[in-house]
């Protein structure tokens, strides 16, 4: 029956969403942390999504294959009395964008969303399909 | 001389009847595979929306289903040279799916159309459920004309 497998296709959908959402959850927190001892900052991961075939033709799931790091120097404020700056006075921040981190959330909510949404329409299909003949 | 669905001979009148009562059944019960067929690749679709590269995939339902009932013959195989197989009638398992042409070119090459795509699923339920009432409205019918005359 094909409308069961709406729910992995939809699944990992969402699953794959909220691990989208996630990330944009730790570049957000991290958008103000400053480069620790190692002189490194936080740098923005971005989740890269693909095509999962599922079984039959036409049953596609998604999973994110790999977390990708962002790889643009951090922003970098000249602030002297700052416990983190380097010799010559300046603090090196995250390279997080908070606008792009926000345009991505959004996305995200609304994709996850819809795969609810196509999750909900399917169990009431089936519901009704199973008092058939009633 | 065709056989009925249930074996039954159809050049008898009750093998003629079961199988005119049981046709309407078969067309709605295709009609409703391919509709929850339909109803996974739009899913599909929109759970791929924000994936690069994927390409929506559909299917043509009407044509679908005349090949799924018979009316319409599946394009058969090309058989140019004499070692190649040739596809029986009917052997295609699935349906011909369709790459739906993007509205919009997309930077990630994904073609998802995420209008088109929840108006097609929302379409595509109510045929469902359209599919789903015309079988019960027969079973019904069928069990009507089964029942006794003194019956209530």
């Amino acid at each position: 029956m094909s409308l069961f497998q709406i729910f992995n296709v939809s699944g990992s959908a969402s699953s794959a969403q909220s691990q989208r959402l996630n990330t944009v959850a730790s570049n957000l927190a991290n958008a103000d942390t400053v480069a620790g001892p190692n002189g490194q900052a936080y740098k923005a991961r971005q989740v890269v999504f693909q095509t999962q075939p599922m079984g039959d033709v036409g049953a596609a799931g998604v999973r994110v294959s790999t977390v990708v790091e962002d790889n643009t120097p951090g922003r970098r404020v000249h602030d002297p009395k700052h416990p983190g700056a380097d010799a010559e006075g300046y603090v090196t921040y995250s390279n997080v964008n908070p606008v792009e981190e926000m345009v991505n959330m959004i996305s995200a909510s609304r994709s996850y969303q819809n795969n609810v949404e196509v999750m909900n329409t399917a169990k009431n299909l089936l519901l009704k399909t199973l008092q058939l003949g009633q | 001389m065709r056989q009925g669905h249930d074996g039954l001979d159809a050049s008898h009148p009750e093998g003629l009847t079961m199988q005119r009562l049981t046709d309407a059944l078969d067309f709605q019960s295709k009609a409703l595979m391919l509709r929850s067929e339909r109803q996974r690749l739009i899913a599909s679709n929109i759970a791929n929306a924000d994936t690069p590269g994927y390409l929506a995939r559909d299917l043509d339902f009407s044509r679908a289903l005349k090949e799924a009932t018979g009316q319409a013959a599946m394009a058969p195989l090309a058989t140019s040279r004499a070692g190649h197989l040739g596809a029986a009638a009917g052997a295609r398992a699935q349906p011909n799916l369709l790459y739906a042409s993007p509205s919009q070119s997309n930077l990630d090459h994904n073609s998802v159309d995420m209008d088109r795509e929840r108006a097609a699923f929302a379409d595509n339920a109510v045929k469902y459920e359209a599919s789903l009432r015309f079988i019960n409205a027969s079973v019904r019918m069928m069990l009507d004309a089964m029942k006794s005359h003194n019956q209530a």
